[in-house]
């Protein structure tokens, strides 16, 4: 890939995003509430939420589209206004829809070239790269979705910046197309890029990502890294049984991690049901139920960014 | 500064708009300068309104550069439809998004915007006034009228047509920027073309406070730029002096930027 030979290598701030207190009201609406949050280079940082979290609001902020109502956003320092040829710095694609229907991909790339600095052939460099080369003289109006979200990707590596910057874009990518962008990513924060990639689905970038920032609501509700947010994860069973006695002496071997609910109802936490079904059954024990209780990443993340009043107790971090 | 103008040249050379835009120019402002000329040289009762009584007599070179000066004074439609895209396009299509990525500094964008504007309008200018020429020498040669293309005052009002049309591609971004909408934008310009300003100014004109006013007009102000008009060859109004007229187009251009630049300009791109 071209990037080899021009990798950064970046000061110690260089290109860390930093986000502080940030806030943006749109009217009565709080999109964005007080957020604070980092992101290192050399990894692929998800920026997590459902749809209406305050994702776009946030990065819109980031890159100086949208003027906060408080707080700032900087990237190695600086906000985005301040940096003198910005895409050399800081790679951004918003929405796949941000494209002139009649002009080819080659074009597009072509307007943007001179204000990044760079020539033609770097156009038909970075569109071989995201797979575009064989297209790059049709007009958008006819791309697909998944081929939008290529020439986004190919515009953000124009001027081979440090830092990038993704907004949903895997959407419209089929699964061979999000194979290609996790290992396009991983290979960007491999060579010491800062990559922030927004997502509303974790199970879409899980693989991807090396640290997460959740957020619901305009608020930050988590960030770690992923496998910070991986021990979030448990696992558990639920054991009913007519006989109270029986299930005492089967899940006795548990120890500590059995609850006691009622006389013979049981909950054990770190304990699968295929591992307490086949115990019971070995003991001979009837059982009523045999309950899953395992809370994996994805339902931690909707737990995180569930409304406050389904929020159970004991997930939020 | 260079490479935002390049990024807005490149804009434009890079879809068909421009190129319909210019040929639909051209083919307008011919058929515009032929039937203007027929309508001067034709006496009244052959069908044309040459000739006719109580209006003011009109040399052969007054008589040419009217019928030439249509094209700032009608034609401009089409450089102002082009330089309002320039900013409506990039809002309908979110361009604006890439476009304030790649920089972010918003006044550098609009000056962009205005600067390349002018070029542009320049070339309209060009092919529209020549189309115009072309219509409008031809009918007045065929009806035996003289096409005063010898003139200096005629040559130099074609010179002046072509740069009038050049202000209406920059105040076309300015309008843009005031009016976002693409299609209302589009609307309104045709219809300002089409009735308003006509009817302003046959309206105010017959007004005694009025008159004055009228010079005022953009539209008027363009064929003052140029030195001739068809409404002061059928005796309605007068024109401010040729500077003037480029000044008053050109203050239209930058009050409507200005506007557009304290709104459109400072909105937040969501």
């Amino acid at each position: 890939m071209s990037f080899a030979d021009t990798a950064p290598a970046p000061a110690r701030d260089d290109g860390v995003i930093a986000v502080h207190g940030l806030t943006k009201t749109f009217g009565p609406v709080r999109a964005v509430d007080d957020l604070t949050f980092e992101v290192r280079p050399g990894r692929v940082t998800g920026f997590l939420g459902p749809n209406g979290a305050g994702k776009t609001t946030t990065l819109r902020a980031l890159l100086g589209l949208v003027r906060p109502t408080a707080g700032t956003a900087t990237i190695g320092g600086r906000r985005y206004t301040e940096i003198p040829r910005p895409q050399r710095v800081v790679g951004a694609a918003l929405e796949a829809a941000s494209f002139h229907p009649g002009r080819t991909a080659r074009d597009h790339l072509r307007v943007y070239a001179p204000q990044v600095g760079v020539d033609d052939a770097r156009c038909d460099e970075v569109l071989g790269l995201v797979g575009l080369a064989d297209v790059a003289g049709r007009r958008v109006g006819g791309y697909s979705l998944g081929m939008r979200q290529r020439l986004g990707l190919a515009t953000t590596l124009l001027g081979d910046p440090r830092v990038l910057v993704l907004d949903e874009p895997a959407n419209g990518l089929d699964p061979e197309g999000i194979r290609w962008l996790r290992d396009l990513l991983r290979f960007l924060a491999g060579e010491g890029r800062t990559v922030l990639v927004s997502s509303h689905v974790l199970s879409e970038v899980q693989q991807t990502v090396d640290d997460v920032v959740i957020i619901a609501r305009g608020r930050l509700v988590h960030a770690s890294s992923l496998a910070g947010l991986a021990a979030l994860e448990r696992t558990g069973t639920r054991l009913r049984s007519p006989d109270p006695d029986g299930l005492d002496r089967v899940t006795g071997r548990w120890g500590a991690a059995v609850r006691r609910l009622a006389p013979g109802a049981v909950e054990v936490d770190g304990v699968e049901p295929a591992e307490a079904g086949r115990a019971a059954f070995d003991a001979g024990l009837e059982l009523h139920e045999l309950a899953s209780l395992s809370v994996g990443l994805e339902e931690i993340f909707l737990r995180l960014t569930a409304p406050p009043a389904d929020e159970p107790a004991g997930v939020r971090s | 500064m260079r490479a935002a103008l390049l990024t807005e040249y490149r804009k434009l050379v890079t879809t068909r708009l421009w190129w319909v835009l210019l040929v639909a120019m051209a083919l307008v402002m011919v058929f515009m300068g032929a039937s203007l000329a027929f309508t001067f040289s034709v006496p009244a009762d052959q069908g044309g309104m040459g000739g006719g009584e109580g209006l003011p007599a009109l040399t052969p070179t007054d008589v040419a550069l009217s019928v030439y000066s249509v094209a700032a004074g009608f034609g401009y439609v089409f450089p102002v439809v082009v330089g309002a895209l320039a900013v409506t396009g990039e809002l309908r299509h979110m361009t604006i998004t890439p476009t304030l990525l790649a920089e972010p500094r918003r006044g550098v964008v609009l000056g962009a915007k205005l600067l390349a504007a002018l070029p542009v309008g320049l070339l309209f200018g060009l092919v529209g006034t020549a189309a115009t020429v072309a219509g409008g020498a031809t009918v007045l040669t065929l009806t035996g009228g003289e096409t005063a293309l010898g003139e200096p005052e005629v040559l130099r009002g074609l010179a002046l047509s072509v740069l009038a049309l050049g202000l209406w591609a920059v105040l076309g971004v300015g309008f843009g920027t005031v009016l976002t909408n693409q299609v209302a934008a589009v609307v309104v310009v045709l219809a300002y073309n089409q009735l308003v300003e006509p009817l302003l100014r046959l309206f105010l004109g017959s007004l005694e406070w009025g008159q004055p006013v009228t010079r005022f007009l953009p539209g008027a102000a363009a064929e003052a730029l140029v030195g001739s008009s068809i409404y002061t060859a059928v005796g309605a109004g007068d024109l401010l002096e040729w500077w003037q007229g480029g000044l008053v187009l050109a203050a239209y251009a930058l009050v409507l930027a200005a506007i557009g630049r304290a709104t459109t300009f400072r909105r937040d791109i969501t």
